[in-house]
């Protein structure tokens, strides 16, 4: 298990060409499990709630995104219990958490977004808190179905550029944009190759391997990260497989609270887990982004409206939910579903619901499970797992 | 003589309000004998007005969810959706609804509720949105997303006329023409904008008398209970919005408690302690909830509930220009998103301005165990407020309908500690000012 790999990264050079994938792995183990942000650490870090974060702008300023993925269940909760309700999810509890015991301290921003209604109070506790650091809601649309929507993000993309402008004592030109579009365009490519290699042959290349590769771009620069996912890349085409005959299923419920590592695991030691929405928005713009054709920000806007994922906290009249969840099934070429929900998140509690009904239509096999990030027991959910598996074997 | 005034002379305003409601509530029942086309919509962010304008009767489904708590029908509401499938950790008012749909429609006040040919949903409540997408699954009716985007920090400048507040209204305005378009493919009316003129002329008449209602309970002794009659009162505001009768009955209730104020009548026969209330009401205790506070004398001055969920435009004293009235309608429910209705992230400045308009003694947080929008930061907002401000608070939690979350004897403990709290600290002062 990844979690008993003993980390170490001294020495290694994410382009030396004689890495081999295990160095790759735990390098990007590292890096993913980090949840803090030093004092002095440079370039600056900007912190972004989930899901979705327009970071190339980030980027473009010689800022580096974080995206704040919670405290794991390495984490203990001392400060967050007395300002948060009890009826709030985990990730806002344990983000606040780390404001509060200064682990995110080295921060220069934080930015939320309306992804749900306590992702938005998470602005002001954080303007409360932390004045220091300026602290804002990135007013994504909720209407993506509007002929007006391009605009408007490109307005709020605007205005996020000027924050990051005033930030760093400079404008950020638009050929700076453009070169970051680049970057990400690249990276995004990347992940969909991971993605494809774990959904045609998952035996080469397991989720805990794809999500901690993916993961690790949430905190290094994405040139970096490009490196580590193409020596990745590289070295998967070379690693020796044995065959296994486990089902193949999809995994939902990840776009924003984190299920703990163990929890992947559990499933995978079962299922092949061929897709699933983790982290969905570091790959939420689903095609390369036009970097060289007029207004890069317009661009970005309008990737954002018109060549986007799916998640339960966004409205979209193209896409409803479970007519995603079916595509996602058809294309993964999976037998079975679990449909996960973070305790306390209403968006996904309703979706869970809404899709286990489709499911039961289709008379499609699924799985319902309900996870915090702080959790740590897993023998019940891995006897669930197991029962279910068998139960798509035998079937 | 007007509609309003034969059909409630020599009642009070309260009853008068509470008899408005309940004839709205039957009217809805009626809406498809009538031809009327039927929009459900919610208390913030609504587009109201140019719904009013096509001649759709109106839904509020939290008003339906709430009389279920107050007709104490919620648990049975409720337990249907759970035994659904929907968790315990969802909005009660959500499940209440489910409650209905599963009842084939039949609210407790005996009313058949109308399903919908339109369903609007703004961002203001992320729930909004996914409480329209079980309509869709239910109703087969599209749900309009109506994205209006709120304040971004708390000391968020956006002025009328400003670059930013053009930019967020071009993007409401712009989503007003495609509700436009959808109300007239659904209702075969083209648009009428001096019809939208009039309702707006009317919800103008009666945010002009809201305003000066609400400022009356800055006279001591407050005249009525933000959280008891406030509630019945906002409850005609939101119902019978843009209409002749709305502001008939705003003009009454005006009268009403000039009268009081003239008098020095007030609510709470000797009124000790004023108070802010800050959250959504308890519906199946509200009753006992008032009741622990009057009986120490204090009385519920102002609640930021009566902004939130009452529209915003009182928040800035804000009026449609009729002479544009689609562009206005834009730039003034931007205006309300941002300085009324997105509130709840950022109240820390506007509860402490309360607390000064109205002379206000302390706070009172009512966390709701399922609604994120206006509880998940009150613990920190009260933090803040009590360390900056040096305010007294008093933070309980219950739920809008849900009585399970209602524990009587905890609050009671409480809301009694508060109040000894407030005494001391009168004692305290008044021997220092000796």
């Amino acid at each position: 298990m990844m979690n008993d790999v003993e980390v170490s990264t001294g020495g290694i050079d994410a382009a030396d060409a004689s890495m081999t994938l295990m160095a790759v792995l735990e390098r990007c183990f590292e890096l993913a499990m980090r949840t803090g942000v030093a004092d002095q650490e440079q370039p600056g870090a900007i912190g972004y709630f989930p899901v979705y974060f327009p970071e190339e702008i980030v980027h473009a300023a010689g800022l580096r995104p974080h995206a704040l993925l919670g405290g794991g269940n390495k984490l203990e909760v001392r400060l967050a219990d007395a300002r948060i309700g009890s009826f709030v999810c985990s990730i806002c509890r344990s983000t606040t958490e780390q404001g509060l015991n200064r682990s995110l301290h080295g921060m220069k921003g934080f930015f939320t977004q309306p992804i749900c209604d306590a992702a938005k109070h998470m602005a002001g506790i954080w303007g409360r808190n932390f004045p220091a650091q300026p602290s804002q809601i990135l007013a994504l649309p909720q209407n993506v179905n509007s002929s007006a929507s391009v605009r408007y993000v490109y307005d709020e993309y605007q205005r996020l550029r000027s924050v990051l402008a005033a930030q760093v004592g400079h404008d950020i030109p638009d050929a700076a944009i453009r070169a970051s579009l680049h970057v990400y365009n690249e990276n995004r490519r990347l992940q969909r190759e991971l993605y494809r290699i774990r959904r045609d042959d998952p035996a080469r290349l397991s989720t805990v391997e794809t999500y901690l590769l993916v993961r690790a771009g949430t905190r290094v620069r994405r040139e970096e990260h490009n490196q580590l996912l193409r020596d990745a890349l590289r070295l998967l085409a070379e690693r020796p497989v044995r065959p296994r005959d486990k089902p193949r299923v999809i995994f939902l419920g990840g776009f924003c609270e984190q299920p703990p590592l163990e929890m992947i695991e559990t499933i995978e030691d079962a299922c092949f887990i061929v897709d699933d929405d983790l982290l969905i928005g570091q790959r939420w713009i689903t095609e390369d982004i036009a970097a060289d054709d007029g207004d890069p920000v317009w661009a970005l806007a309008k990737s954002y409206v018109e060549h986007s994922a799916s998640s339960p906290v966004q409205f979209d009249a193209r896409k409803p939910k479970e007519e995603m969840l079916m595509r996602m099934l058809r294309d993964a070429r999976a037998e079975a579903a679990i449909i996960t929900a973070a305790k306390f998140c209403e968006p996904g509690l309703d979706d869970q619901l809404a899709l286990s009904h489709r499911l039961d239509a289709e008379k499609v096999p699924y799985l319902v499970l309900e996870f915090e990030e702080k959790m740590t027991s897993f023998e019940q959910m891995a006897m669930q797992v197991e029962t279910f598996a068998e139960s798509l074997l035998f079937q | 003589m007007s509609a309003i005034s034969t059909m409630t002379e020599g009642l009070d305003a309260r009853t008068t309000g509470q008899r408005l409601v309940n004839q709205w509530l039957a009217s809805l029942g009626t809406a498809r004998e009538r031809g009327q086309p039927v929009a459900y919509v919610f208390v913030m962010g609504n587009a109201i007005e140019i719904l009013r304008a096509f001649g759709f009767e109106m839904v509020f489904p939290e008003i339906n969810s709430l009389q279920t708590g107050v007709r104490k029908a919620a648990p049975d509401f409720i337990a249907q959706a759970e035994d659904f499938g929907f968790s315990p950790d969802v909005c009660s008012y959500v499940k209440a609804d489910v409650g209905l749909m599963l009842s084939n429609m039949q609210h407790p006040s005996g009313v058949q509720m109308p399903v919908p040919d339109l369903a609007v949903a703004s961002s203001l409540c992320n729930v909004y949105i996914k409480w329209a997408e079980i309509w869709e699954r239910r109703f087969g009716t599209p749900a309009f997303v109506l994205d209006i985007p709120g304040k971004r920090f708390a000391t968020w400048k956006s002025p009328a006329g400003s670059p930013q507040h053009l930019a967020d209204a071009r993007w409401v305005e712009g989503q007003f023409r495609d509700l436009i378009a959808r109300c007239e493919q659904i209702t075969g009316k083209k648009f009428d904008s001096d019809r939208l003129a009039e309702v707006e002329a009317h919800v103008n008449e009666m945010i002009r008398l809201w305003i000066e209602i609400l400022a009356f309970n800055q006279h001591r002794p407050a005249p009525y209970n933000s959280m008891l009659d406030g509630l019945t009162y906002m409850g005609v505001l939101n119902a019978w919005r843009g209409t002749l009768e709305g502001v008939e009955y705003m003009r009454l209730l005006h009268a009403e408690i000039a009268g009081k104020v003239a008098r020095g009548e007030g609510r709470v026969p000797h009124e000790r302690f004023r108070l802010v209330f800050s959250g959504t009401p308890c519906y199946v205790n509200m009753r006992r909830l008032i009741e622990l506070f009057e009986s120490h004398g204090g009385v519920f001055a102002a609640s930021d509930y009566l902004t939130y969920a009452a529209g915003g435009l009182d928040s800035a004293g804000l009026f449609y220009d009729t002479s544009r009235p689609l562009e206005s309608l834009a730039e003034v429910t931007t205006l309300a998103s941002q300085m009324g209705l997105s509130n709840h992230f950022f109240s820390h400045h506007a509860l402490a301005q309360q607390m000064k308009d109205f002379a206000a003694d302390g706070i009172v947080y009512h966390g709701i165990k399922s609604c994120r929008t206006v509880a998940t930061s009150m613990a920190d907002n009260r933090e803040y407020v009590t360390t900056k401000h040096g305010m007294p608070t008093l933070y309980i939690e219950s739920d809008l309908i849900d009585p399970r979350y209602w524990s009587d004897a905890q609050i009671k403990n409480r809301v009694d500690a508060f109040f000894e709290l407030l005494e001391q600290r009168r004692n305290l002062q008044s021997i220092q000012e000796r």
